[in-house]
């Protein structure tokens, strides 16, 4: 346990591109061990805020704390702030010209310097718990959508992160797809992973969250826990937009 | 699996052969079709009023079998001078296109000089290259400059298409996507590990078909190296026709060039029509 219990917090986070102003003031608190989903409209800045978090994306103004520590500083080392932070993105990302066994090696073996064998015994541990140990060689191109997104969370949990991100895992999969990829989630949940989860999953999040933050426009316009924001929000904004998920049924 | 493999794993010529419609009948047509229009040509060559004289002067058997393998052993001289410049252009030239991709407002100098070097041996001339090194460098008489003609053709022959060889890699390693470089640095690998391991073996693969094409060009300027001296094939089918007063060498030397070529234009279309069938079999993406 670090200060106050908080594995990430958020200090009035600003952020635009260019003119266009894409977090406003943003204040966020994830505890250790809980899971945090970022719901709100495409556009609303939920990817720029994991973005942020990752410092893959630099920010305007503000403070974020990892455990305490600030890694916003100027003389921050991005590259040892990123080993601790796994990021799953929304199209996988994974590296085409390498097997699924190298994707998840590449880190473990060039940034934490583990030997070929250790790094690769480890590997086959985490493939086989998400049932992918028989695709170890294949290439990704050649594993279904549900697949590649198993094998991007593996490699992310490969570099043994305290905080996981996750970018829109489902949105880019065939429905039949995304039950495989949020069971995985939900087993890295029960193992008390502590996750940031932007998610258009509202039944998923109402499931699973401990905590969920309604973002609209740049700016946190609710949290609270799930029974709250999905059954009795407080605010009109937050309300319509559920009624259109409701609409496209997605609750 | 998909039909686009077929031309991939089967000879260029034989699909090129089928034509888009494939089959037997289609093959027998094109191949009637190639005999007329080359019989056609060869008639039209063969009874033109010239063509006995021409065919003495270029295509005289007696000095063919006198002075092909002379110019044989001397074209040796050529593919040294093509494999040497080769690994020398394939180094430097992926030097030259990272440092042109160095981001940030520090690495403007050497982006510059990266971007004057390749307009600087783009711009000039290949021949006037060879030139001004073969005979410039050499003439500056300091000991630790070496004076080897071929030395200098050589280094001009990797000048010259680095140059370009920069441009075919920068295109490459910009095509890679933004996204794959997101990944491997949030895994927390620095840049350098992100270039070598995640964007330039991504991007050197696309480039292979345009590197080999540069690299078709490269050999026969291999031959440019013989004006400041070094013989090598065309400089020998030249010493053959002022000693037979005949121009059958060059045309010796123009077949070994041909020889040498054809099989790298093969591979590249090889290499083309697998690139496309696996980004058909890839199409999930």
């Amino acid at each position: 346990m670090s200060e106050n219990g908080r594995a990430l917090r958020l200090e009035t986070i600003w952020k635009s591109f260019g003119e266009t102003p894409v977090l406003k003031g943003v204040d966020l608190d994830v505890g250790e061990h809980e899971v945090f989903c970022l719901i709100g409209a495409s556009g609303s800045g939920k990817s720029t805020l994991l973005r942020c978090v990752n410092l893959l994306e630099k920010i305007d103004s503000g403070r974020i704390l990892l455990r305490g520590d600030e890694i916003t500083r100027p003389d921050i080392d991005v590259n040892r702030v990123r080993r601790g932070i796994g990021i799953v993105f929304q199209a996988y990302n994974l590296f085409p010209h390498m097997s699924v066994l190298q994707n998840v090696t590449l880190a473990p073996r060039q940034v934490l310097g583990k030997p070929k064998a250790e790094a690769e015994a480890e590997a086959i541990v985490l493939l086989e718990r998400f049932g992918l140990a028989d695709r170890r060689d294949e290439y990704p191109d050649r594993l279904s959508g549900g697949q590649q997104q198993r094998v991007a969370i593996v490699r992310a949990l490969a570099m043994h992160p305290d905080l996981m991100l996750l970018d829109e895992v489902t949105s880019a999969l065939d429905p039949e797809l995304v039950a495989e990829v949020l069971n995985v989630i939900r087993e890295l949940a029960e193992g008390g992973m502590t996750m940031l989860i932007a998610t258009h999953e509202m039944s998923f999040a109402r499931d699973i969250a401990n905590q969920v933050c309604f973002l609209d426009e740049g700016r946190i316009l609710e949290q609270g826990p799930p029974e709250q924001i999905f059954v009795e929000p407080k605010e009109e904004r937050t309300r319509q937009f559920l009624e259109r998920i409701v609409e496209a049924g997605r609750l | 699996m998909s039909i686009g493999a077929d031309p991939g794993r089967g000879s260029r010529i034989l699909a090129d052969l089928k034509g888009s419609g494939g089959g037997q009948r289609s093959v027998w047509i094109s191949l009637a079709s190639t005999l007329v229009l080359a019989g056609v040509i060869i008639a039209l060559v063969v009874t033109s009023p010239g063509w006995p004289s021409v065919k003495e002067a270029f295509f005289n058997r007696q000095v063919f079998e006198d002075n092909w393998r002379g110019i044989l052993d001397a074209f040796g001289l050529n593919i040294k001078i093509f494999l040497i410049a080769e690994v020398f252009i394939l180094v430097f030239a992926l030097l030259i296109a990272i440092l042109r991709g160095l981001p940030g407002p520090v690495f403007f100098p050497i982006r510059m000089l990266a971007i004057i070097y390749t307009d600087l041996f783009r711009g000039v001339p290949t021949i006037l290259v060879i030139y001004i090194l073969g005979f410039g460098a050499p003439a500056l008489q300091l000991s630790w400059v070496p004076v080897s003609p071929l030395f200098w053709g050589i280094t001009a022959l990797v000048l010259v298409y680095s140059a370009y060889v920069a441009e075919v890699y920068r295109a490459g390693i910009e095509s890679v996507h933004a996204s794959q470089e997101a990944a491997a640095r949030s895994l927390g690998l620095s840049r350098f590990k992100t270039l070598r391991f995640v964007i330039v073996p991504q991007a050197v693969r696309r480039v292979i078909p345009p590197l080999l094409n540069d690299f078709i060009g490269l050999t026969k300027d291999t031959a440019l190296v013989a004006l400041i001296g070094p013989v090598e094939a065309f400089r020998q089918s030249q010493i053959d026709v002022a000693a037979t007063f005949n121009y059958t060498p060059y045309v010796c030397t123009a077949i070994l060039f041909i020889l040498l070529t054809i099989p790298l234009a093969r591979l590249t279309d090889w290499l083309i029509a697998r690139q496309r069938s696996r980004q058909l079999a890839g199409g999930a993406r």
